[in-house]
């Protein structure tokens, strides 16, 4: 899906370049190739201007650092899907509309298609793919279940991530609290209803 | 998406140097609106500005007559701030983003400088949307188009959704750049321009510069209130709106300003409505005499009379909304 595939990496993009491009390379010689490329990778995090090429940067996500490089065009949401392989984050409208993008970035769900990944190296990105591991299943995975809350499931996980956040921040909301923060979520099928009593019970059980 | 380069300086002077260097620049605050003006290449820059590390452009302070905002605070570290409670019209304009998402993402700056929402002007024909010298709106679908302000070429309306607030505040912005330590104050009401060319760009903003501050007077014991008119119940624009901020004295209005939204090239400041309110109690009847007024110069297009209902209806319910809030 991701609609710039084609030029995402530019033609002759290497390592070599790279440490060129960010000044690194007077201390290529003298250093071992790990501690160099950790080198590049801290300075880059730093640099307050950085070209348009492809870019080192680490991402860290549900709790694990990620290297990657992307250019700065890359938006959060390619990255975790294309690079990462985090499908779970999902590519509807990607222009802040539908919110089937939502991850939550230092706790605060955000349309993952609104952000560079470059912009968020160095904050905590959580996925929906966090909500159910081997160990444990969120809560509000089990209220979505209980409460019918999809249809086809494509808005799914970023509605279930929008109401992580939501009921993060507001612990002891109404329903009809959940309806206002919630509208950034768009369902197709119509599953509203349920998606709202989920939230609700969520929120509810924490207090 | 073009390429670009990424900047993300950490003080407003690195950030208008950056601004300065090379010929085509964006400015990233909460991205809501900019990337997706990059996806669709409405914007094509050389260079992309994020503001996001510049701490004094999140800062909210007590200055002498007043409290500044730093453009980059979010709606939602605003409907937060205890310094703010008393701009109730504010607030109105928060509850109103019906999106976590964009509350905690979406900035003060960034709402100010959003480009029009014409769907002309985002499929590509220009903030005039001219074709062929002939106004596509004019001839084509305006069901969201100006009714005030629209005699000239642009029938756009504009996006901003705390502008009328803020206006109605008396809010100032300060604009910085393009020259290293320039910075200016001015009234947020000429901040706007209805433009005559696809060029101009419909604030003073030039290549460079960018609101780095807003400046409220001291809320002392002034009403206000927003009210804008939705056609959906999640994240959507206003077709209409109007924001008040009134001052009662033993139910005597002394003081009213009146701005609409969404409804010409510019925030609308409705003067003759909120000259003749002095003087006069607030109730249902002035309200809607001032409401009527605020319509009166009305030039609706072919497709959006229904608008001059809805901004008749928003001052109406912004003042009666005002007027409850008002300190008794």
């Amino acid at each position: 899906m991701d609609r710039d595939q084609a030029t995402r990496q530019g033609p002759g993009f290497n390592r070599r370049d790279f440490l060129k491009g960010s000044g690194a390379a007077v201390a290529a010689t003298a250093v071992t190739t790990a501690v160099v490329e950790q080198q590049a990778a801290a300075q880059q995090q730093a640099a307050k201007l950085v070209s348009a090429a492809p870019q080192a940067i680490t991402l860290n996500v549900n709790g694990q650092d990620h290297k990657l490089t992307v250019e700065p065009r890359v938006t959060l949401m390619a990255a975790l899907r294309d690079d990462l392989n985090l499908t779970g984050c999902k590519d509807v409208c990607d222009r802040a509309n539908c919110g089937a993008c939502t991850v939550l970035i230092d706790g605060k769900p955000v349309y993952s298609c609104t952000r560079f990944a470059i912009e968020v190296a160095g904050q905590k990105v959580v996925t929906a793919e966090s909500l159910h591991t081997a160990e444990k299943t969120d809560l509000v995975v089990e209220k979505f279940c209980e409460h019918d809350g999809m249809q086809c499931g494509f808005c799914t996980p970023g509605f279930v991530m929008a109401v992580r956040g939501f009921c993060n921040a507001h612990p002891k909301a109404t329903l009809d609290d959940c309806r206002k923060g919630l509208g950034g979520n768009i369902c197709r099928c119509g599953t509203y209803a349920g998606v709202l009593q989920a939230a609700f019970d969520t929120a509810q059980a924490a207090n | 998406m073009k390429s670009f380069e990424y900047a993300r300086p950490e003080t407003e002077a690195e950030a208008v140097a950056f601004l300065g260097e090379v010929e085509s620049t964006a400015i990233l605050a909460g991205g809501t609106d900019l990337t997706s003006l990059l996806r669709a290449e409405l914007v094509t820059p050389a260079r992309v500005v994020d503001l996001k590390r510049i701490p004094s452009l999140h800062e909210v302070t007590k200055v002498d007559d007043g409290i500044q905002i730093g453009s980059l605070v979010t709606l939602e570290d605003l409907a937060k701030h205890s310094l703010l409670s008393n701009y109730r019209s504010l607030f109105d304009v928060v509850d109103g983003v019906r999106a976590i998402q964009v509350q905690g993402s979406g900035t003060l700056g960034g709402d100010l400088c959003h480009l029009p929402n014409c769907w002309y002007f985002r499929s590509r024909y220009g903030l005039l949307a001219m074709e062929n010298g002939e106004s596509l709106p004019e001839a084509g679908d305006n069901r969201y188009h100006a009714i005030l302000g629209n005699s000239g070429p642009a029938k756009f309306v504009n996006a901003s959704r705390f502008a009328p607030a803020l206006i109605a505040w008396g809010a100032h912005v300060r604009v910085i750049g393009p020259a290293p330590e320039q910075a200016e104050w001015l009234p947020l009401e000429y901040f706007y321009v209805t433009p005559r060319s696809n060029a101009q760009g419909n604030t003073i903003l030039k290549p460079g510069q960018l609101i780095s501050h807003v400046w409220l007077p001291d809320a002392g014991r002034l009403a206000s209130a927003t009210y804008e008119v939705m056609q959906m119940e999640g994240l959507d624009w206003p077709m209409a709106s109007a924001a008040a901020t009134l001052k009662l004295e033993s139910g005597i209005i002394r003081q009213a300003s009146i701005v609409m939204g969404h409804v010409a090239p510019v925030p609308w400041v409705a003067q003759e409505a909120s000259r003749l309110l002095i003087g006069q109690p607030l109730n249902e009847e002035t309200a809607s005499v001032a409401a009527d007024t605020a319509v009166t110069r009305a030039t609706p297009m072919s497709m959006n009379e229904y608008k001059v209902q809805l901004a008749r209806t928003a001052v109406k319910r912004a003042l009666l909304k005002a007027a409850d809030q008002s300190p008794v």
